[in-house]
């Protein structure tokens, strides 16, 4: 800001500013969305306490040896990982401002998403046909909130994603889509941090147990 | 925290912002070394469980657990551009606090509930019990 | 034939109302029934008047759709006001059928209904008194101490206040549509599950909470994008005042809390509507759990609702001393270091859970510690009062009656961290004295001080002193006289929540609690009529200067009631009293050089989503699967809608300001000649 803040010694202070201009909007939004992003990570380490608490109790009924499927896992945490990318890719285009291969890469990222998902939902059907559902142990309720909760949150990103893609097609990348492609993008990256935590002390831990 | 270095910021970030604000958004080349970091990351722990090639447990757990954790500082970095400086180093206090009130919880919980469960449980094994 | 009609009929009234049938309704309550009519008809006539009056557009246009910090903290304290007589009524409600229930009588209240009324007082009370207080003081406040036009994000500001009411009224329908739970404000399982409570009254409790808690949760996210971005030129983090520095902190526990409530009702809600087995008693599940889950949470929730007011006693003990306030640097570091600890004390509510001597001694040292810091802000307010020049305002004599009850509250807190002594005291009465100590003579008595000093701010006339003092003098020694008995009963052993008792001489404790709460009655009824004879007598109260009490921060600086802009020209700071230093080295008033003033503009998004959210809640209390199904449809879709309108600002014209500042210019002038 060009008003002088400093006092110049014997000159009057300076109390006001004089020549003030508008501020555009949104200059606190990403400091906001990460203070969300930060309120949410700490659901998720409710849910992990839980997890960590409970997740033992398999009340005489089947275990995560008996459940996980690793392999399907690995191929879960390749489509996530695989949609971090392309959404990254999909930030580098808009940066250069063309629309077109920017909503190329978040139509991928999407689709690698709603994989992500379709293998989840086969999981948990799985589990569920096979009378391991979420009522049955307290190890498989709180299983199920931890990774349910992760794929909901999933699914609202590839609500929003979709939405954002329609906006960007109807308006273009004007500033203000561009800090809500910024904000996705650091909710989709958060989400696969969680997910970190989730392969990692859910599955494999839980394997090894 | 510096107080002074952000001195007056809220109203620095008037004009050009989005660029001068200490935000970093990454390059081709960056986002490509955190996705190959990351593939690394995630392949190795699952080669460890999936062929149990360390015999010991104790010691897969470990490792499982350090990978875990030097994957997410690899996706802070290269994914989520912490760094810093962006908003004058708020967003890398917010992840700091965030980080010690998860660890309370989250170590403190596991604390509280163990030994509540070694002292008011009875002693025989519960969990082949119906 | 007319068999399976019915069957169809009764499938698809359960379809559409689920749960809720006119049995629901509490026709067999006369107490209930009784309240219910003065409702309507207090309702009924309110409705009347506005429409005679013709004051809906009015109130839609200025107040309800409106994303102006002032009137949305306004807003949340006549929220809090009015939930607040809701919950002292509950409260008399107690005292009275403990007094009476002696000798064989059952006093007036029958089991189910004491349970509901206990506790819909703590979450009440806690919920939608304490924070739409504090929310509202540090809504209103905060933007104008560091010189900003509005908070961060305006909308959601909005958005945030309907949540908090749509939790609020949630909890108000529980009185007439079903009933309300009967656990206990923190509703702990197994008795919360389904299997002991299976009526209405704990899913009530947990949508009211999860709705009003986005709004808190988001609202605590909005104040510090706005503490951290919005300050103006030189007020660098060590020049913001102490209240600004406490909100700020207060909302850093807010936004680092309430997800773990809302996770843990999430899981106890899965418990009853899923049939999960978190905290069940069989299958692996673990009430305790919960009891840890929920503390994490309400711990720090005690110190967001108490650092807000420790920020208005200093600004208050600085402003009546005619002092800078003492130790300002040990005031910052004192407040962050309680942020910190008031994670690290969680398990002291459940000492006899069982964890342990190891668990128990941690947690009761970290306890003990955390009053050390408390301590230094005491000692703090004392020294700023020490050679000061004090007037004895009512804001400074509240502050007075907080230092004296609360340092005794806090001292009966260190003994109850001492857990072999905790055993003894443990749901004793002794603990509700103690609590009722720290929230009545910190939180309250805070509140009172702040709506004593910042009133003349908000409206432009300042309140009545007379009934001011009427109503300080009922209710510290009223408070007293209500809680000290309850110490005393707790000593000899008497649990909290019961409704009848056996031992005859315990019962002249129970009459003079009794009359305690009278007592504060009268001083609640003088707070009403000292607000509505102040606003009968507005022009002699009236303050033109926009700095009444002489004090020292920002918001004085510009006029009262604040223009909607706040401050034609955004400040420049060069001292943590920056109203006092602007006074105190010639402060010239700028009178041209005017330009239009960028601001959000109003949105009615904010009160129909929260409809929306409300409406979902209740439908999912009643089991009304379509319903819900269509509510939540129309949340997200509502949300997704909001987010198409990309036009959210304008400019307030020139003219207007060159006006409003004219007006002020004319008033301040008027103001030396007389």
């Amino acid at each position: 800001m060009s008003a002088p803040i400093q006092t110049i010694s014997g000159a009057a202070p300076v109390f006001y500013v004089v020549d003030e201009h508008d501020h555009p909007p949104g200059g606190s939004t990403m400091l906001g969305f990460w203070l969300y992003l930060m309120s949410d990570c700490l659901i998720f380490a409710m849910l992990f306490a839980t997890f960590g608490v409970l997740g033992t109790s398999y009340a005489a009924g089947p275990g995560p040896k008996d459940l996980f499927d690793l392999k399907l896992v690995a191929i879960n945490t390749a489509m996530l990982l695989f949609s971090s990318i392309t959404y990254g890719f999909a930030m580098l285009e808009m940066m250069k401002g063309r629309v077109k291969s920017t909503q190329m890469w978040l139509a991928i990222t999407g689709l690698f998403g709603l994989a992500f998902l379709c293998i989840e939902l086969y999981e948990f059907h799985h589990m569920i046909h096979e009378g391991a559902g979420p009522w049955r142990s307290a190890f498989l309720s709180s299983f199920f909130t931890l990774v349910g909760t992760h794929g909901l949150h999933v699914t609202f990103g590839i609500i929003w994603l979709v939405t954002l893609m329609v906006q960007v097609a109807k308006f273009g990348l004007i500033e203000a889509n561009q800090r809500r492609l910024m904000c996705l993008s650091m909710f989709w990256h958060f989400l696969d941090v969680v997910w970190i935590g989730v392969f990692t002390f859910v599955y494999l831990m839980g394997v090894l147990r | 925290m510096s107080a002074d270095a952000h001195a007056s910021h809220g109203h620095d970030d008037a004009h050009g912002r989005g660029h001068d604000d200490g935000r970093d958004h990454g390059s081709f080349k960056s986002y490509m070394t955190g996705f190959i970091l990351s593939v690394i990351l995630t392949a190795i722990p699952f080669w460890l469980v999936m062929t149990g090639a360390i015999e010991n447990k104790n010691w897969t757990i470990a490792i499982v657990v350090a990978f875990a954790m030097v994957q997410i500082v690899v996706h802070m970095i290269y994914f989520l551009h912490m760094n810093t400086t962006s908003d004058a180093g708020w967003t890398m206090m917010a992840l700091i606090f965030t980080v010690i009130v998860v660890v309370i919880a989250l170590s403190g919980s596991l604390w509280v509930m163990y030994h509540l469960n070694v002292n008011m449980m009875p002693v025989h094994d519960m969990r082949n019990m119906p | 034939m007319s068999d399976t009609a019915a069957l169809a009929n009764t499938g698809l009234a359960k379809l559409i109302f689920g749960r809720l049938s006119f049995e629901s309704l509490p026709f067999h309550e006369p107490i209930l029934i009784a309240t219910f009519a003065g409702v309507c008809l207090g309702g009924l006539a309110l409705v009347a008047g506005l429409t005679y009056f013709r004051l809906w557009g009015y109130l839609w246009k200025e107040w309800f759709t409106s994303v102006d910090h002032k009137k949305i903290g306004i807003m949340y304290m006549v929220l809090g006001l009015v939930m607040f007589l809701r919950g002292f009524a509950d409260a008399l409600m107690m005292r009275a059928q403990q007094a009476m229930a002696f000798n064989g009588s059952e006093g007036f209240l029958p089991a189910h209904h004491y349970d509901q009324v206990f506790t819909a007082h703590g979450v009440i009370m806690i919920f939608f008194v304490a924070m739409p207080f504090v929310t509202g003081l540090m809504n209103y406040i905060v933007p104008l101490q560091i010189g900003a036009r509005d908070v961060s994000f305006p909308f959601l500001n909005n958005f945030s206040f309907w949540m908090t009411t749509g939790g609020a009224i949630l909890v108000m329908i529980s009185l007439f549509v079903g009933e309300f739970a009967k656990t206990g404000w923190l509703a702990y399982p197994p008795l919360s599950n389904l299997g002991y409570s299976p009526d209405v009254g704990v899913d009530y409790y947990i949508w009211a909470l999860q709705v009003a808690g986005v709004g808190t949760t988001l609202s605590g996210i909005n104040l510090i994008a706005t503490i951290v971005k919005m300050r103006c030129p030189g007020m660098t983090m060590m020049k913001m005042p102490v209240f600004t520095w406490t909100s700020l902190c207060t909302n850093v526990l807010i936004v680092a809390s309430f997800p773990v409530l809302t996770a843990c009702l999430v899981l106890l809600s899965l418990d009853r509507y899923v049939g999960t087995n978190f905290f069940t008693n069989d299958l692996g599940g673990n009430p305790m759990m919960y009891v840890n889950l929920i503390w994490i949470w309400g711990h720090p929730e005690v110190y967001i609702l108490v650092l807000p007011v420790f920020g208005v006693f200093s600004e208050v003990t600085s402003t009546f001393s005619g002092k800078k306030l003492f130790g300002y640097t040990s005031m910052v570091y004192a407040t962050i270091v309680i942020t910190i600890l008031s994670y690290l004390v969680w398990l002291h509510h459940f000492f006899t859970m069982g964890s342990g001597a190891s668990v128990n001694s941690f947690f009761g040292i970290t306890t003990m510690i955390i009053s050390i810091p408390t301590g230094a802000k005491i000692f703090n307010w004392l020294f700023t009062m020490y050679r000061g020049r004090i007037r004895f305002e009512l804001p400074m004599m509240w502050t007075i009656a907080f230092m004296l009850t609360f340092v005794i509250g806090g001292m009966t807190g260190v003994l109850l961290a001492v857990p072999p002594a905790d055993f003894v005291l443990h749901n004793s009465l002794f603990l509700i004295a103690h609590f009722h100590n720290v929230i009545i003579g910190g939180v309250v008595f805070g509140v009172f001080a702040a709506i004593n000093f910042w009133f003349p701010k908000a409206f432009g006339f300042k309140l009545n002193r007379f009934w001011g003092l009427v109503s300080f003098w009922c209710w510290v020694p009223g408070f007293w006289l209500a809680f000290a008995p309850l110490y005393v009963l707790g000593l000899m052993g008497v649990t909290r929540r019961l409704r009848v008792f056996d031992d005859p001489s315990l019962q002249i404790w129970f009459v003079l609690a009794a009359l305690g709460a009278l007592l504060i009655a009268a001083g609640i009824g003088a707070l009403l009529v000292q607000i509505a004879y102040s606003i009968w007598k507005r022009n002699e109260l009236r303050d033109t200067t926009g700095d009444p009490w002489n004090a020292r921060t920002l918001e004085w600086a510009t006029s009262s009631p604040p223009p909607d802009y706040n401050f034609a020209f955004t400040p420049v700071v060069h001292d943590n009293d920056a109203w006092y230093d602007m006074k105190s080295r010639g402060y010239q008033r700028p009178l041209q050089g005017f330009k239009p003033i960028h601001m959000p503009k109003n949105t009615g998004a904010g009160i129909i989503l929260s409809a929306f959210a409300t409406a979902l809640g209740f439908a999912l209390i009643w089991y009304m699967w379509l319903f819900a199904a269509v509510c939540f449809t129309a949340l997200v879709a509502g949300a997704i809608y909001h987010t198409f309108n990309y036009k959210r600002d304008f400019h307030i014209p020139v003219d207007q300001v060159i006006n409003t500042e004219a007006e002020r210019t004319k008033l301040l002038s008027a103001q030396v000649v007389s």
